[in-house]
């Protein structure tokens, strides 16, 4: 209970149930801060990510499982080291869940309510590009730290600069630069390209960044047609007649969810993935559901090392163990960028507090999150970009191939691509980067 | 009959009561308030609609415009007074509303909220396309000034606070005026018997035009003032859930005075944010289960509670 309610409650009341009130209130409080002398410190962490809506299925659950997990395995010391001590910086971990539903002007006021309400000490969220920009300033009006884990625009820190706020994710261009410099390496006879996005923001960004890309990689390919179905469409019948009679060589699609499901269906059915390279740039969530439904051959991208591509490390082993014996699924990218805030979050808090033997003070921990270099399961993250706040790790890019045997899907001719090959240099913007030839990319 | 002391009196006390509580409230509790008195706006502009017996499902067409008028008020234009842009917002609003007007004040019931919702979804669906404005990501907003004075931190959160109350509290007082006069009556006669209206000399689709502006400046204003107060925009603000949340405050509030619909948006929004704290999984059966019980013991909405007896209405 805190004090507000406590007194906009007694402005209701007669006098003398007022001091009883209050009496009981001193009471319960003196109790509870008896108790909590004796108990560990808590650190007191709000998480929002989609319990409902159309980003809930592919993204929203899989990552509010991930934080379920990391916060039980943080607690009980379970994850492997470097991070097997209990708790973060000895402090146990309360969380509360909010739904990320509800648009930009709810978001904003539940970020309000978690910081000044519920007392949260910070906040890991948001999966929406748009609620992202829209909590971002409030950040620093509230002075909470707070933890972008997954949206994807690079505008949060390409536009402006944050003291409270941090990206433990790499922002979307890495995506579709990986992309492109997969296709221009694995398919150089291809003349044409196509693209297919969703009209919306995500959609629009990501064919800009593929398109530009493909342009920069190889002058003269030529853009045979660009489609914008509406996100939720469902039927893409005319759209897959349009490319079939264009003939790319090339398909590019960032479709997630239902809607790439929906498309896969009735692409393989018409024959669009027989004659081309199909690249679905945020596919992976959706290979454990379609299965063999997607054809072999087809190009896949999990917006970093995350799932599949993710290499073999007693962290991902312990994660990838852990998530499937907790949720009988595999966990997919979501689950990973939330699993890695988590991480950030504990490397940063325990570096900070490094000897104290105390909790750290928030500014100690921005302090020390800044340019922060930690491991996770998708492998290093470094906090490199935007004066240390935006993260970029290494992309991976594969071709996509059923294994009937196993029953499992895999990739084959996996490449992966350094952070510093897909991701601007800090102080450049994205767009401009692409355009300028990737200047200052260094790939090995 | 009250007295005219009483009819102004009251209401001022109520106002100066919300100023001074906007000053003690915690932060999380005076945005949520203020977000609430800027949608009452626009559940204030449904209820001048569903008394001339308009509903329309498309009131986010003039919340959105409000919005981005102020938004691109700030960010190409440059204007950084906050009345300036609530002018701003009210102004395309009410130009947008007049030109549709002499379209949508042809219909009725269904057809005129089918209509209605068509707009705003024009509106959403070029916001959608237009990536120079950020198409689904919206943009942000800086802090105005107010009346050239650049406060920061809470001290812009309580200026916020005090010109959304004194727009809300100005704009309930003049439609409660508005609505007790001839042309204001006007509105209920036209749901009674348009026929009968004509025969007394009175031009319906006159009287709906001015209504129907009346109602979008209204909308306009709400969502400028919630753009300023968020510090974002984006073209949510024109979807029809947006416009359908807003018919679903106004059934809740109820159209008995003008104080119902910040009643019932501040209701919603509180129950709507303890819902989403509470239940994460589940808030949409809580907000719909009110919806429900509303409906079925409060027909009049929440306003009826605040009803000295209940009154007849007889309809032909």
């Amino acid at each position: 209970m805190t004090m507000p309610n406590v007194i906009s409650a007694s402005f209701l009341l007669p006098k003398r149930p007022v001091r009883a009130l209050v009496a009981a209130t001193l009471a319960l409080l003196s109790a509870a801060l008896g108790s909590q002398a004796q108990e560990a410190p808590k650190l007191k962490i709000g998480i929002v990510t989609f319990l409902s809506g159309g980003a809930a299925g592919p993204f929203g659950i899989p990552a509010r499982n991930a934080a379920e997990l990391m916060v039980e395995a943080i607690n009980n010391g379970t994850v492997p080291a470097p991070y097997n001590s209990k708790g973060i910086a000895g402090a146990l971990i309360q969380t509360v869940v909010i739904d990320e539903a509800g648009g930009t002007t709810k978001q904003v006021t539940e970020y309000r309510n978690l910081v000044q309400r519920e007392n949260v000490d910070l906040v890991i969220g948001y999966i929406s590009s748009g609620d992202c920009l829209a909590v971002a300033p409030v950040t620093e009006e509230l002075k909470k730290l707070t933890i972008f884990f997954d949206c994807g625009t690079p505008r949060i820190f390409e536009d402006a600069s944050y003291t409270y706020l941090f990206r433990t994710g790499p922002h979307g261009t890495m995506d579709n630069v990986a992309a492109a410099r997969y296709l221009a390496e694995t398919a150089p006879q291809a003349k044409s390209i196509a693209g297919l996005n969703q009209n919306y923001a995500w959609g629009q960004d990501s064919w800009a960044d593929f398109r530009l890309s493909m342009q920069a990689l190889k002058p003269g390919i030529s853009i045979v047609t660009e489609q914008f179905p509406k996100l939720g469409a469902g039927q893409y019948g005319a759209e897959i007649s349009a490319l079939l009679v264009g003939k790319p060589d090339i398909l590019h699609t960032s479709f997630w969810g239902a809607d790439l499901e929906g498309f896969v269906l009735q692409a393989r059915a018409r024959g669009v993935f027989d004659a081309r390279k199909v690249l679905l740039s945020a596919g992976e969530p959706a290979i454990f559901r379609l299965g063999a439904q997607i054809p072999d051959g087809t190009i896949i991208g999990a917006r970093g090392t995350h799932g599949l591509f993710a290499k073999p490390s007693a962290l991902n082993d312990w994660f990838r163990k852990a998530y499937y014996d907790r949720f009988a699924t595999p966990p997919i990218y979501a689950s990973y960028k939330m699993a890695i805030a988590f991480l950030g979050v504990k490397a940063a808090y325990e570096k900070a507090a490094a000897g104290t033997g105390k909790v750290p003070t928030q500014e100690a921990v921005i302090k020390a999150f800044e340019f922060l270099e930690f491991e996770t399961p998708s492998g290093k993250i470094r906090m490199a970009l935007g004066k240390g706040h935006q993260a970029i790790g290494d992309n991976a890019i594969g071709t996509y191939k059923f294994d009937k045997a196993a029953g499992q899907p895999t990739f084959v001719d996996v490449k992966y691509y350094a952070a510093e090959c897909v991701n601007p240099p800090e102080g450049v913007k994205s767009e401009a980067w692409i355009k300028s030839g990737f200047k200052g990319a260094k790939c090995n | 009959m009250r007295g005219p002391a009483v009819a102004i009196g009251l209401p001022f006390l109520l106002f100066c009561g919300l100023i001074a509580a906007g000053f003690l409230m915690p932060g999380w509790l005076r945005f949520i308030t203020l977000i609430a008195l800027a949608k009452g706006l626009v559940v204030l502009s449904l209820m001048l609609l569903m008394r001339a017996g308009l509903v329309s499902f498309g009131q986010g067409l003039y919340y959105g415009l409000g919005a981005y008028a102020a938004g691109l008020g700030v960010n190409l234009l440059k204007v950084t007074e906050a009345l300036a842009l609530l002018a701003l917002g009210v102004a395309v609003a009410g130009a947008v509303a007049w030109v549709l007007g002499f379209l949508l004040t042809r219909y009725r019931e269904i057809f005129f909220a089918m209509l209605s919702l068509a707009f705003s979804m024009i509106l959403y669906g070029l916001l959608v396309k237009s990536s120079a404005l950020g198409s689904t990501d919206g943009f942000n907003l800086p802090t105005p000034t107010f009346l050239g004075f650049a406060f920061a931190g809470t001290a812009a959160r309580h200026a916020l606070f005090v010109l959304t109350a004194s727009v809300a509290f100005a704009a309930a007082l003049l439609l409660h005026r508005y609505l007790g006069s001839t042309r204001g009556y006007l509105g209920e006669a036209i749901r009674e018997n348009e026929i009968r209206v004509e025969y007394l000399g009175a031009s319906v689709r006159g009287a709906l035009h001015v209504k129907y502006v009346l109602s979008a400046a209204l909308a306009g204003a709400g969502g400028a003032l919630t753009a300023v107060a968020t510090g974002h925009i984006d073209p949510d603000l024109a979807y029809w859930t947006t416009s359908g949340e807003f018919v679903f405050v106004a059934i809740l509030s109820g159209t008995g005075s003008v104080a119902a619909p910040f009643l019932g948006s501040f209701v919603f929004e509180m129950i709507r944010t303890y819902a989403f704290a509470y239940s994460p999984n589940t808030w949409q059966m809580v907000v719909g289960a009110t919806m429900l019980l509303v409906i079925i013991f409060m027909p009049g909405g929440l306003w009826s509670l605040f009803r000295r007896r209940p009154r007849l209405v007889t309809r032909s």
